[in-house]
């Protein structure tokens, strides 16, 4: 089991003609994800590496049932490409694409209110069960398939970092997945540890926090009054100066607002496991999960 | 993306936002010209764009054209020191000069992206022309709190919940409205992040106008506001944040000794607070992106050689997309090229890792690597 995808997942990638998307497409099907086809309006009836592409995120549903579809547009575009694959009525949508302006994503968020697709992202690494199916930029070797822990994180190299360490300690995963970096996205930490909540292969999750916003403290609430399993939480920008942005859009302390210290408060007081230094998560994991 | 008061109420005044009659200065020598007619009082106001102006004395009243001419010499070129500039203070390179205005009353007005809520808040208050996070910490009772929904707009009854809110009536409440219908429009059409009216003044002529004016744009929006980019002033910046982000590196100087290169912004904030919590303090923040390649690893090099603080270099790099082999090419020839002195320590992991560190242990630049994360904070603790 896994949340949200599985070797089953048929996959679109929207932006496929792009450097970038062939790149990451061909490295998603080496893998083994099931890559049905791609969009890339005007370009319909050609294929790249063999997978064909379509003009429009309908079309390309008609024709290959897709139920995946992952963004590697330029930012300009890829608020609308998000609102087109809604509009398809694509299950689980996840937008790499860092650099969407707010104003757009404040649309697509209260656009999507009510409609059944999930938006995972933007600004994101994507989401990958090991073993199974990887939708993102992220490397797939780090990765060991089968569990027991599930990675949800804001951030992309942090990400792997802690995959890595975990599968160091010989510590599986089920689903890994980045929610983004951006002040405004899809999928929050709650709606991860929900889904990881009720996967019986999940045992025990990872959440990787940064400065900004409260995303944090609420998941940790969260936790306190709904999650069984055992949780280890890490924060980033503990040295992070107040007022700037920390390449993350949605990364900045502002008026005392968002700090690591209030995050890591909140999640102690929630009964998750603080690792505050990063070189100890993996042993912290084991201690904590074995 | 901060731009200045004096450009933010050129927009105002485009979007037909009532604003003050006033001119700029750079020049000392142009002051007299510029004041002589001016209608008196005039309010003399150094363009820095930092907050906290008045505070700091960059703000001065002055009732005559001698007075309004030694102000503005005053403050024109001061090295203005408010609670966000630092020790160091501004220079102030451009000051404002407005006519005075007939105050009956001083409101603040604001409008921000409300992320928790995924819209826009407009928050406002009768307590014009102070501080408003302690009116907020004090006073809660005194502010007033309006969510948009961004889809929507703004509605006619969360005006007039506004208007009641600050009791305003008859003239006044109806401009009152139509400034706030167009400052929204700007705030939209714009991509702001922030636009702060404090104070917007009612006058005893019975018109809305806004005294001050601070607007932040959505810099990821800038692609279509080609007027917003003109507006750009980098010269408050550090120069060394300006040369790293024309070379595209995300670079952000702090006050320590140690400089890091990190890919990721994730693992850029966790190194920093890897190597403060090994006892010494980060000299910045230096993410090299996803894609870096072996010239942008040699320009932040030189970039974190440039800051004469630094003693030492830490290098992080989680090899996904970027491999390790690569990059150890990159720091080898990078460090031949910047004739590196300073203690390196090198940790990298992920794709093509065992290559990488091949590479580094053969060529011929000394630097230390580090087997994990761990083993980086102990070696970075003996610096």
């Amino acid at each position: 089991m896994s949340i949200f995808i599985d070797k089953n997942t048929k996959v679109l990638v929207q932006g496929i003609t792009g450097k970038e998307g062939r790149f990451h497409t061909q490295q998603c099907k080496a893998y083994g994800t099931n890559i049905v086809g791609g969009v890339t309006p005007g370009k319909g009836g050609q294929d790249v590496d063999t997978i064909p592409v379509f003009n429009s995120v309908a079309d390309a549903c008609r024709k290959t049932g897709a139920d995946a579809t992952m963004i590697v547009v330029p930012p300009p575009f890829a608020a609308e490409a998000i609102l087109e694959a809604v509009d398809a009525g694509i299950a689980l949508i996840i937008c790499i694409t860092e650099g969407i302006p707010v104003m757009d994503m404040l649309r697509v968020k209260n656009g999507m209110a009510g409609k059944k697709s999930r938006l995972i992202g933007p600004n994101c690494p994507g989401i990958i069960t090991p073993g199974e199916c990887k939708i993102g930029i992220m490397p797939g070797p780090i990765h060991t398939a089968g569990g027991p822990v599930g990675v949800v994180s804001r951030s992309g190299t942090l990400t792997y970092e802690v995959v890595h360490q975990l599968t160091e300690q010989g510590l599986g995963q089920t689903t890994c997945l980045g929610i983004g970096g951006d002040p405004i996205n899809g999928t929050n930490f709650i709606d991860c540890l929900e889904a990881f909540a009720n996967d019986p292969e999940t045992e025990a999750v990872v959440m990787v926090g940064e400065i900004g916003g409260s995303a944090e403290e609420e998941a940790a609430a969260w936790i306190a009054a709904n999650m069984k399993k055992p949780v280890v939480g890490f924060i980033a920008g503990l040295t992070a100066p107040p007022g700037r942005t920390m390449g993350h859009a949605g990364a900045i302390v502002s008026n005392g607002q968002g700090t690591a210290e209030a995050k890591l408060a909140a999640m102690r007081e929630n009964g998750i496991v603080v690792c505050e230094s990063l070189g100890e998560l993996g042993e912290i994991c084991k201690s904590t999960f074995c | 993306m901060k731009i200045h008061e004096y450009q933010a109420k050129e927009l105002f005044r485009r979007a037909g936002i009532s604003v003050p009659d006033g001119k700029t200065c750079s020049e000392q020598s142009e002051i007299p010209a510029i004041i002589t007619g001016m209608k008196m009082p005039v309010a003399v106001k150094a363009q820095i764009l930092a907050g906290g102006r008045g505070k700091g004395g960059g703000v001065l009243l002055a009732k005559s054209e001698e007075e309004a001419v030694a102000a503005a010499q005053k403050i024109l070129g001061m090295q203005l020191v408010t609670k966000q500039t630092g020790e160091s203070g501004t220079e102030v390179k451009t000051i404002l000069l407005e006519q005075g205005v007939n105050i009956a009353r001083e409101l603040y007005l604001s409008l921000l992206i409300d992320r928790d809520r995924g819209g826009i808040v407009i928050i406002a208050s009768q307590d014009g022309g102070m501080d408003i996070e302690t009116v907020a910490a004090e006073t809660p009772e005194r502010i007033i709190k309006v969510h948009i929904n961004p889809l929507l707009g703004l509605q006619g009854y969360q005006i007039r919940e506004l208007i009641f809110g600050l009791a305003l009536t008859g003239a006044v409440a109806k401009d009152f409205a139509a400034t706030l219908k167009k400052l929204y429009t700007l705030f939209v059409s714009y991509d702001g992040s922030l636009v702060e009216i404090n104070p917007l003044v009612i006058t005893r002529e019975e018109t809305v106008m806004a005294l001050d004016a601070k607007m932040d744009i959505d810099s990821n929006s800038l692609f279509r506001h080609p007027d917003i980019l003109e507006m750009h002033d980098n010269r408050e910046e550090d120069p060394l944040e300006v040369a790293a982000a024309a070379h595209g590196l995300n670079y952000i100087r702090l006050n320590g000794t140690i400089g890091s290169m990190v890919n990721g912004a994730g693992l850029a904030m966790a190194t920093m607070d890897l190597i403060k919590q090994a006892g010494v303090e980060p000299a910045n923040f230096l993410d090299v992106g996803g894609g870096a390649n072996a010239e942008m690893v040699e320009n932040g090099f030189r970039i974190i050689l440039d800051d004469p603080n630094v003693r030492g270099i830490f290098i992080n790099i989680f090899g996904g997309i970027l491999r390790c082999d690569i990059l150890a090419e990159g720091v080898v020839a990078a460090a031949k090229k910047v004739r590196l002195t300073l203690p390196v320590i090198v940790r990298m992991e992920g794709t093509n890792v065992d290559e990488g560190r091949k590479i580094l242990a053969e060529s011929d630049i000394t630097l230390t690597s580090a087997r994990d994360l761990k083993h980086a904070a102990e070696l970075l603790a003996a610096i």
